[in-house]
């Protein structure tokens, strides 16, 4: 008898276990945790999180949460007369609450060659298939594109005087016989 | 102590926009409507009563006839 093969990791998994602790388990952190990679934390979605958007001024935690203690020594400071803070002082404190300030977050950067380039690469390969594609897998085009069988059909077009007033007709010199300059 | 700058605008500032841009839009689109009247409406309906003030429907069909589109009359010889 062959052996079982277990592929899907949720089977292993499943077994034994409740459905949410499976759930932790299965998600990329659980993955790697259990393949022996290195986990980065995940963020716990249910807490207050620090954000920097533009439309929303104020995040709701400020953004270091560990203060080291120069850090705590600043905030004992801040906690007396601000007048005794140094500009360096308040932009240390500055920093602790946010991460990007207005300037940092307005600031351009050169994403959009990136993914123009990107697009545009994409854009190519894609031209090399088709090109393919009318090089090996279309059918033979219809008799009906011959240039001869096309000349007849202009020539049968301007007989039945087809739109003569805006359209095929109309581009058509019927006394000299030949297209309107 | 750097000097008191000017309060910031607080109130009014959707309405200072829509002023503007309403005047902008009303603008482009009466301009956009007028453009395509000219252009493509009146020039239309000028070719047409051009074309049809020299225009023979006997005449034309003859023409059409005589280069054998027709199944129900054949060509003059």
């Amino acid at each position: 008898k062959t052996p079982r093969v277990r592929k899907m990791l949720g089977f292993s998994v499943f077994r034994g276990t409740n459905l949410l602790r499976a759930r932790g388990l299965l998600s990329a952190v659980g993955v790697r945790a259990i393949h022996g990679h290195e986990v980065a934390k995940g963020e716990d979605l249910s807490v207050p999180m620090y954000c920097d958007r533009k439309d929303s001024p104020l995040p709701d935690i400020p953004y270091v949460q560990k203060l080291n203690t120069e850090q705590e020594a600043l905030k004992e400071k801040e906690k007396g007369s601000w007048k005794n803070l140094t500009n360096e002082e308040k932009i240390a404190l500055y920093r602790i609450a946010f991460h990007q300030s207005y300037a940092d977050m307005c600031k351009s950067n050169s994403e959009w060659k990136t993914v123009m380039g990107g697009t545009f690469i994409f854009i190519g390969f894609t031209g090399l298939i088709v090109w393919w594609q009318t090089a090996h897998v279309y059918p033979p085009k219809p008799h009906t594109f011959n240039e001869e069988w096309k000349e007849k059909q202009a020539k049968r077009m301007l007989d039945m005087q087809m739109n003569p007033i805006e359209g095929f007709a109309s581009k058509w010199d019927y006394e000299k016989n030949e297209w309107k300059k | 102590m750097s000097s008191v700058i000017a309060k910031p605008a607080m109130r009014g500032l959707l309405a200072k926009r829509l002023r503007f841009h309403l005047a902008v839009a009303f603008t482009l689109s009466i301009a956009c409507a007028g453009a395509f009247k000219v252009a493509v409406g009146d020039s239309r309906k000028k070719a047409y009563a051009d074309f049809y003030k020299k225009y023979d429907a006997m005449k034309s069909f003859e023409a059409m006839r005589d280069a054998g589109i027709f199944e129900s009359v054949k060509p003059r010889k």
